[in-house]
């Protein structure tokens, strides 16, 4: 079956991403300190902590996310429409129930992240219980439901954190080289490093946005939206649920590059020309599209 | 001989695969079982609770409250899929009456605690329909796996039997209306 094969899938591409993040760094690390003549303790450590920043995304990554999206957690009490929702769901797809937590922003938006369904979080915004209708929420709910069973979360979150990493310091050195200059002639040396560093950055940062568009295909946001409308068997559900969710004008404030993939619909709107890495790990496909294929089943 | 060993060798890894596949959608089915037992027995606890309440404000409601309670005993004691299947149906009906009868007893329909029963019933009735719908997809996985060839021989002589859908009928297809 499809699903099943995706599954494996996307187990052993988190395993590929997670090696070729050590590999990387290490090689990265290795180049400096030849260049610089530390030898090659400095590689060993880069080893170790490469090594030890893959293996702790594997498991904490769910909660780094959740911290850098400002989610707090919820009980049936506080929230016991989304709770059922949820909780029905899950029982519909036979999947045992994640954590759901709520973000306190406007811009109606959701994601799914964990490294396997027993250790999984369902979170959404606070914009999106307001505006969407209870089969809307279904329709959002089974899609991010369908991300967690076909471990889709598992890579996603190892995504965030390694690729999302090189991205990030990649993001830093570039404005550094833009804004820092030449303003200081006597620390020219130091000077040239970091733009050494910078340029090699800038050079992996598109590497790393292959590797996501790789990894991220968009192949598996249409699979999570027909295989969400298998448990909700109503498709046009998650349609609206889209088009409100497109319609919305204003971003969302806790989303970056890294954590964009997470989400059900780029968190970013039309605000594209942030930097032109944005436009590099855009990942969604186009939310009429979605609309579309839903519309025709 | 060495080929022999082989061929032996594959065709065992082979049934080795079918009977694990086989086996696992089983369980599957059974799980899923398991899970509408769960909402059942939730639905049978909350009705005596809803009896009492009744009660107090519609005296006059007595056929109705005895004939819920004579529903829950035999769901409560249904044996099989089909058999379970249609007692929930039928309770499903009289509960729909109550709620509607209730409309005629502004006290009771005003009751805190008739709110909240009303509000689990139905939150349990949307879990029950949730629920057969994974017994039944996973019925059908089930069901399909044992009877494509070449599974279809092996089934046959370790004995799986299809397992039975746990059937709605077709009142209950039609969506719950909620009054209040």
């Amino acid at each position: 079956m499809k699903v099943y094969s995706e599954i494996s899938s996307n187990k052993l591409k988190t395993w590929i991403i997670m090696f070729l993040f050590v590999i990387f760094i290490t090689t990265v690390i290795y180049v400096f300190s030849n260049a610089l003549g530390y030898g090659l303790s400095l590689v060993g450590i880069g080893l170790i902590v490469s090594g030890l920043m893959s293996l702790g995304s594997y498991y904490y990554s769910d909660k780094m996310v959740l911290a850098m999206s400002g989610a707090h957690e919820i009980k049936r009490e506080d929230h016991k429409e989304l709770y059922n929702t949820v909780e029905n769901l899950t029982i519909a797809g036979g999947i045992p129930l994640p954590k759901i937590y709520i973000i306190n922003d406007n811009s109606p938006n959701a994601f799914a992240t964990g490294r396997d369904p027993k250790h999984a979080t369902v979170a959404v915004t606070t914009g999106l219980l307001d505006q969407l209708s209870k089969t809307e929420l279904e329709g959002v709910i089974s899609h991010e439901l369908s991300h967690i069973k076909n471990f889709d979360i598992r890579l996603m979150a190892v995504v965030v954190i390694l690729v999302g990493f090189i991205a990030l310091v990649s993001d830093f050195f570039m404005r550094s080289l833009w804004f820092g200059g030449s303003r200081d002639n006597e620390r020219n040396s130091s000077q040239g490093i970091l733009v050494l560093i910078g340029i090699i950055f800038a050079i992996l940062a598109p590497i790393a946005a292959v590797l996501i568009q790789l990894a991220v295909s968009r192949k598996r946001e249409f699979l999570a939206d027909a295989s969400g409308v298998l448990l909700t068997r109503y498709p046009e559900g998650l349609a609206t649920a889209l088009e409100k969710i497109a319609r919305y004008p204003h971003p969302l404030k806790n989303a970056n590059n890294a954590t964009a993939h997470l989400f059900i619909s780029s968190p970013f709107k039309n605000r594209k020309g942030r930097n032109f890495l944005a436009g590099l790990f855009n990942t969604h496909p186009p939310i009429e599209e979605r609309i579309k294929i839903l519309r025709s089943m | 001989m060495l080929y022999a060993a082989i061929t032996i060798a594959i065709v065992l890894l082979f049934l080795w695969l079918i009977y694990n596949n086989l086996i696992t959608a089983r369980l599957r089915v059974n799980e899923a079982l398991s899970q509408i037992d769960v909402q059942l027995k939730r639905r049978a606890d909350l009705i005596p609770n809803l009896v009492e309440t009744v009660k107090g404000y519609a005296k006059h409601e007595k056929e109705l409250l005895e004939k819920i309670t004579q529903e829950r005993a035999a769901l409560v004691s249904a044996k099989g899929m089909a058999e379970k299947a249609e007692v929930n149906n039928q309770l499903s009906q009289t509960l729909k009456s109550i709620f509607a009868v209730a409309e005629n007893y502004p006290d009771l329909k005003a009751s805190q605690n008739f709110l909240e029963l009303q509000e689990e019933l139905s939150d349990t009735e949307n879990k029950i329909a949730y629920s057969r719908q994974f017994y039944n997809s996973s019925v059908l996985d089930y069901n399909t796996k044992i009877q494509v060839f070449p599974n279809v021989f092996f089934a046959r002589i370790l004995n799986f039997k299809e397992a039975e859908f746990f059937g709605a009928d077709k009142k209950d297809k039609e969506k719950v209306e909620v009054k209040f």
